[in-house]
């Protein structure tokens, strides 16, 4: 989503400016949800960040999600990011789409694009609100397998050729920024611009089955400064804001550039639950559930978890680095998931103080449990109806 | 049919455009706009109560005036051409 945070003023969104105070102190409703409607997934990403894999018994029904709609349209929140799991693999994803749209709050899903048939793209491009995010980490089969799993790759391009096709105009392609790909920008860069599509960049996060890979698969130093100076040239690649922790190297990059975690964004599990950002499945992070009584809004505006991640936060061991305006600080669940203190320095610090903390608090690291981590089979008339 | 956006006119009428929707907030209000899916942040209450009835104006410069000090209308006017520029406003 582009956010523009200049224009619309009086005045501007410069750090510590009005906005920004504001911002942290909580909207009365998220401008940014993600609601993962499912814990199944034909893939087993090994940086899954919901240990997705098979279904949840207690996962919303229906009548229950439609009724989250019904709050979030009252919320007035505009537009939803549906992801899981594979949410398509739900057979009522389409209807609770429809019925998401039908409310006045437009979708966008993430899948792998297994079940993105040439008829299921021509459906959606006669769908007005209706945003789809294709999945790929790596610019060529071998990069991308490696972490998404064998075939992947052919299965998500396979999908974007379908959009394309189908003329469904500019979706998105989203890549989680590893070591292994970081040289590949270019190549993610020519792939979008020759379906038309749009790239999108998110920062890997040490949660879930990512809290297994990520020591293996996150950027190097040297990776995040180029990283940095290629996004700075580049401000219509999107980045959900995922690298705020980089504006420390010098220019802020485009974005809100703070943690919104309970703040302006937050999670929606398969069950219900809701936590306070996409990269924190932990109790410890989850502020109540859909199924309570006052519902999501209840939740949302009472919590204590939420109300407690609006108050002004601490510095930490960060109040003396000059960056500290620049980067906050950096990413609350990167933090949480390698074991440092939240009011210190990220892990991938770009002043290297991270990486300092954690060769001294190795072993610290809090489970993110097992999750839901078996994949679920597509059905065979699934698979039929893809060939 | 090319549409002109070009030039803002502070002499022309204006209104919201309908693709987009504003969410009241303390600081003012959030702006969508359901075509291009851009978010924008109306930074004072006074700024998005304007743009709302901004239609019920003979001109931009005129719903300015009915409810800005001389001293703040300059900020205003950028706002305004800001949003026109983005479209989340367009002439009538």
């Amino acid at each position: 989503m582009p956010v523009s945070t200049g224009p619309a003023g009086p005045g501007t969104a410069e750090p510590g400016s009005g906005l920004t105070d504001q911002l942290k102190a909580g909207l009365d409703a998220p401008i940014c949800l993600t609601w993962e409607i499912t814990y199944g997934c034909n893939l087993a990403c090994i940086h899954c960040l919901s240990s997705s894999g098979r279904r949840d018994r207690r996962e919303l029904t229906t009548s229950e999600a439609q009724a989250v709609i019904d709050e979030l349209h009252d919320l007035q929140v505009f537009y939803v990011n549906i992801g899981g799991g594979e949410p398509t693999i739900r057979s009522d994803f389409y209807d609770l789409v429809d019925y998401a749209v039908g409310r006045g709050v437009g979708v966008k899903f993430s899948t792998n694009g297994s079940t993105i048939t040439g008829e299921r793209a021509r459906r959606l491009a006669g769908a007005d609100y209706v945003d789809v995010q294709i999945s790929i980490d790596g610019a060529d089969a071998a990069t991308n397998d490696a972490v998404r799993g064998e075939g992947s790759y052919a299965v998500a391009r396979r999908a974007m050729d379908h959009l394309a096709d189908a003329g469904f105009g500019p979706f998105k392609i989203s890549v989680v920024v590893t070591r292994q790909n970081t040289g590949q920008l270019d190549a993610f860069e020519a792939l979008a611009a020759a379906y038309g599509a749009q790239l999108r960049l998110t920062r890997l996060r040490p949660s879930g089955r990512g809290a297994d890979s990520w020591a293996r698969l996150h950027p190097t130093q040297a990776q995040q400064v180029d990283l940095y100076h290629w996004l700075l040239d580049r401000p219509d690649v999107l980045t959900g804001d995922s690298f705020f922790h980089l504006s420390a190297l010098g220019e802020a990059l485009p974005g809100l550039n703070l943690c919104g975690a309970g703040r302006v964004v937050c999670l929606i599990d398969p069950i219900g639950d809701v936590y306070a950002c996409p990269f924190v499945l932990h109790p410890e992070f989850r502020a109540g559930s859909v199924r309570d009584p006052g519902g999501f809004a209840r939740v949302w505006r009472q919590s204590e978890l939420f109300l407690e991640l609006r108050q002004p936060a601490s510095a930490g061991a960060c109040a003396s680095c000059g960056s500290y305006d620049a980067c906050q600080g950096g990413c609350m669940a990167a933090k949480f998931f390698t074991g440092l203190p939240l009011d210190g320095p990220d892990p991938e610090c770009v002043k290297g103080l991270g990486e300092v903390l954690l060769g001294q608090r190795a072993g610290t690291a809090p489970s993110p449990g097992p999750g839901h981590s078996v994949p679920v089979r597509l059905r065979s008339r699934l698979r039929d109806s893809t060939r | 049919m090319t549409e002109f956006t070009g030039g803002f006119d502070a002499s022309a009428r204006y209104r919201l455009d309908p693709q987009v929707a504003l969410r009241p907030e303390p600081f003012g209000a959030l702006a969508y706009h359901y075509g291009s899916r851009r978010l924008t942040f109306l930074r004072s209450a006074r700024l998005a109560e304007m743009v709302r009835d901004l239609e019920h104006h003979d001109s931009v410069q005129a719903a300015v005036n009915a409810s800005v000090p001389e001293v703040q209308r300059p900020a205003y006017l950028r706002a305004l051409a800001s949003l026109a520029d983005s479209r989340f406003i367009r002439a009538c």
